[in-house]
Order: C-alpha cells, then sequence, then structure tokens
C-alpha cells in the first residue's frame, strides 16, 4: 500500500513537472513573479536591503527560467558572432552574474506595489513572444515591466526584461559595442569580470 | 525656485550655445545621437556635484517622512500635474485619455482632499504620464540631438523645448503668495528627488559608465513613452 502510494505520489509529481514546463509563457511569468513577491513581502532582510540574499532568491526562482546566453547575444548585437564558443560561455557567465545583481538590487526596493498581468497576444504556434505586466503604485502611473520570450526544448525562456520601456539588455549595446571595437571581444570579457569582481567586493 | 531653474536655464542654454560651438570640432563623439558629448558630460559632472547637496536632503526626506505623507504629497503634485497631462493627451489625439485626466482631477480634488488621496485610481480611471515633449513627438518632431542639463537631466532639443513649454503652463511657479511658493517648488523637488532614489541604485550597480547608462535608457524610455508603451520594434 506505502509502494503504491509513493508510486501514486512519484506520478504526481513527475506530472505537475511535465505540466509545469507546458506553462504558457505568461502563466509561468505570472507564477514566477507571485513566488518571488511573497518571499520579499515576508523577508524583512531582503526589504532592509540584503542584496546577497535576494540574489539567492534570485537564482533559485527566476534564473532558471532565463536564456542568458540569448542575452548575451542580444545586448552584444553583431559583434556576439566574434566570439568563439569559449567565448561566449565566459561572456554569458559574467553578463548573468551582473544582471542577477542588478535585478536582485531592484528586488530590495519593492515595498507594497502589485502586479497587473496583461493578457498576452498569442498567435498561434508563435515561438517568441512578449508578456506585458505592469506594476501599480497609487497615485503613480503604472510602470510597464515586459518580458520577451523564446519557446525552448525545455520550456519558455526570458531573454529580455524591459522595464518602462528600458531594455536591461539592449541598453549595454553601444557600450559593449564600443568596447570590443577599443579592446576586441576579451577585452569586453575583461571589463565584465572587472565589474562583476568591484560590485562583489564593494557590497555584500 | 523654478524661477531659478528658468534663470538658470537661459543661463546655461547661452552658455550651451557657446559650448556646443566648440564641443563640435573638440570631442571624440561616438554616437551619432550624442554630437556633444564632451559638452554633456561636463554638464553630467556638475549635476552630480549638485547631486551632493540634493541627494542627502532627498534621502532624509525618504527616511523621516512616513510613508501616508509621502504618498499624500506625491498625490498632491500628481494632482495638479494631471491638468496639464489632460491638455496633452487632447492634444495627442487620445480624447479619452484626456477626459479621464479632467475627470482624476475632479474626484481627487474633491473626493480625495485637494488631491492628497488618489481616489480616481481606486475607481479605475488610470494615472497617465504625459508632457509637450512627447506630444511633439507623437507629431512627429524629431528628438535632435542629445543634451544633458544639470538639475533637469536628460532631455534631446525637442524635449528641452518641451520642457520649457511644461514650465510655463505649470501653475505652481505662479502661486502669487512668495513664501508658499518655495515651499512648494522646494517641496516637489525633493519629493521628485526621493522618488527617484531607487532607481539610482540599480543604475549605480549595473551602469560601466553612468553617463552612457542613462543616456541610452533616455533614449528608450522617451521612444517607449511616444508610442505609449508599444514601440515598433528597432532591428540591428
Amino acid at each position: 500500500m506505502k509502494g503504491f502510494f509513493s508510486l501514486l505520489l512519484g506520478l504526481l509529481l513527475s506530472a505537475s513537472s511535465v505540466f509545469a514546463q507546458e506553462d504558457s509563457p505568461d502563466a509561468l511569468i505570472k507564477k514566477v513573479t507571485e513566488e518571488v513577491l511573497t518571499i520579499v513581502r515576508q523577508d524583512k532582510d531582503i526589504q532592509n536591503g540584503n542584496t546577497r540574499k535576494a540574489i539567492e532568491l534570485v537564482e533559485v526562482k527566476v534564473l532558471p527560467h532565463f536564456n542568458f546566453q540569448r542575452m548575451t547575444a542580444l545586448a552584444m548585437g553583431k559583434d556576439w558572432n566574434k566570439a568563439n564558443a569559449d567565448q561566449k560561455k565566459r561572456l554569458s557567465e559574467e553578463f548573468k552574474t551582473l544582471l542577477v545583481r542588478t535585478y536582485s538590487n531592484a528586488l530590495t526596493s519593492y515595498r507594497d506595489q502589485t502586479i497587473r498581468y496583461k493578457p498576452t497576444k498569442m498567435p498561434g504556434g508563435d515561438a517568441d513572444v512578449i508578456v506585458k505586466t505592469e506594476i501599480l503604485q497609487p497615485g503613480s502611473k503604472p510602470v510597464q515591466l515586459d518580458y520577451s520570450l523564446e519557446k525552448q526544448p525545455e520550456g519558455w525562456k526570458v531573454y529580455d526584461v524591459i522595464v518602462a520601456g528600458v531594455s536591461l539588455v539592449t541598453n549595454y549595446r553601444d557600450t559593449f559595442t564600443q568596447e570590443v571595437r577599443a579592446n576586441g571581444v576579451d577585452g569586453l570579457i575583461q571589463m565584465l569580470s572587472a565589474k562583476n569582481k568591484q560590485l562583489e567586493s564593494g557590497k555584500k | 525656485m523654478k524661477s531659478h531653474l528658468a534663470g538658470r536655464l537661459s543661463r546655461v542654454a547661452a552658455v550651451a550655445a557657446l559650448v556646443a560651438g566648440l564641443a563640435g570640432c573638440a570631442t571624440t563623439a561616438n554616437n551619432p545621437k550624442d554630437p556633444f558629448e564632451g559638452f554633456n558630460r561636463v554638464m553630467f559632472s556638475v549635476n552630480e556635484g549638485i547631486d551632493v547637496v540634493v541627494k542627502p536632503v532627498a534621502q532624509g526626506y525618504d527616511k523621516v517622512a512616513p510613508a501616508p505623507v509621502k504618498t499624500g504629497i506625491g498625490n498632491f503634485f500628481g494632482n495638479i500635474a494631471d491638468i496639464w497631462i489632460a491638455v496633452n493627451s487632447f492634444l495627442q489625439g487620445k480624447p479619452a485619455d484626456g477626459f479621464s485626466d479632467i475627470g482624476r482631477v475632479l474626484v481627487n480634488s474633491t473626493l480625495g482632499i485637494v488631491g492628497l488621496i488618489d481616489v480616481a485610481s481606486e475607481m479605475g480611471l488610470e494615472k497617465h504620464a504625459e508632457d509637450f515633449g512627447q506630444t511633439l513627438g507623437t507629431w512627429g518632431v524629431e528628438g535632435g540631438p542629445y543634451l544633458f542639463w544639470p538639475v533637469i537631466g536628460p532631455r534631446n532639443v525637442r524635449d528641452t523645448f518641451g520642457f520649457v513649454v511644461d514650465v510655463s503652463a505649470d501653475p505652481v511657479p505662479h502661486v502669487e503668495h512668495v513664501p508658499t511658493r518655495n515651499t512648494l517648488m522646494g517641496v516637489r523637488f525633493v519629493d521628485l528627488r526621493a522618488s527617484l532614489l531607487p532607481a539610482d541604485k540599480v543604475v549605480e550597480q549595473a551602469a560601466f559608465d553612468k553617463y552612457n547608462y542613462i543616456r541610452d535608457a533616455y533614449f528608450q524610455n522617451r521612444r517607449s513613452a511616444i508610442y505609449d508603451g508599444n514601440p515598433p520594434p528597432l532591428e540591428d
């Protein structure tokens, strides 16, 4: 009987993880956002600016749904193809560290805003969509927070985050292009890694 | 304070015209939209210098004032701003938004106790953010070169002109009673600066070069605002 139950449980769990993978992009964004905000609302450390804790939360809950290779390619534009496989890997690693830190830091500013999820247009079979949400705060114009996602074999992955019309990814385009022009792809890797080291040592 | 600001603005404009001529040949501009980068970077550091004084005041206000007070102050000035926002909604050919903006002012000025409480938002009359620079943008006026101004921050030529029109339409500088006017201007300025504190923190961490990061974010943000959040995609 016990064996039957654990079998049933196992089946349920695997079934739910299959369903999780088949989340529609807007359902995925909503699920992850609510999970993260529920934790932030209860965590006084994060609210008081504990970036380390916010980073841990983002790494566990948010990171699996992001495609950092695609993000890095988008930030670099045409220069992405100048990098070899190894450089691409290092660029993505460094850019990931930087974005996670920035995003986590923004979480520590969270107070009592609520999120409104806007209906997502999903033309049938489309593998690339934008999920639109809004941050609501009484007395202020809602702030748009949009996510670009693409369908991957393992599910939908975010490759761009756009706050008030500003893409956190392509906002780096000009800076990265300039660096590659001046010091090559390795120069950009170095610039990213130096920035991450500086942030790492500067704050906890 | 705004009259200060207007005075400062015209002085800065005179200097700008002068330096822009020099900057044109003296600097290595990397971005075609930012031909006066050399001059702008000087103004940017002037602004950073001013902010050394302003930011701690804003931080103090942010710490000391209880949340409901801050919300009330933000709502009060937001209500005054909604009048000009309504005008711009109409000018941009969005009468539904314009009437909604007027509705907000009527509801918030009365039920919302001179604008201190944003009752209108709860009733579903959403707040908009429009200014004359955006209006010009929707009319097809190009942005022109990017400029960075002390105190008022990043504006291209179109938005600088828009800002001057916004200021002249602003009722607060026209308050007759001088101490009241100065208090209103001062509180509004500090409140605005305080509302930018969270963004500050992100920019400090995210940016390799703060000047570049703010400039590029300004371009993206304004483009999005002009298209009310749905700009046509830019391809590389």
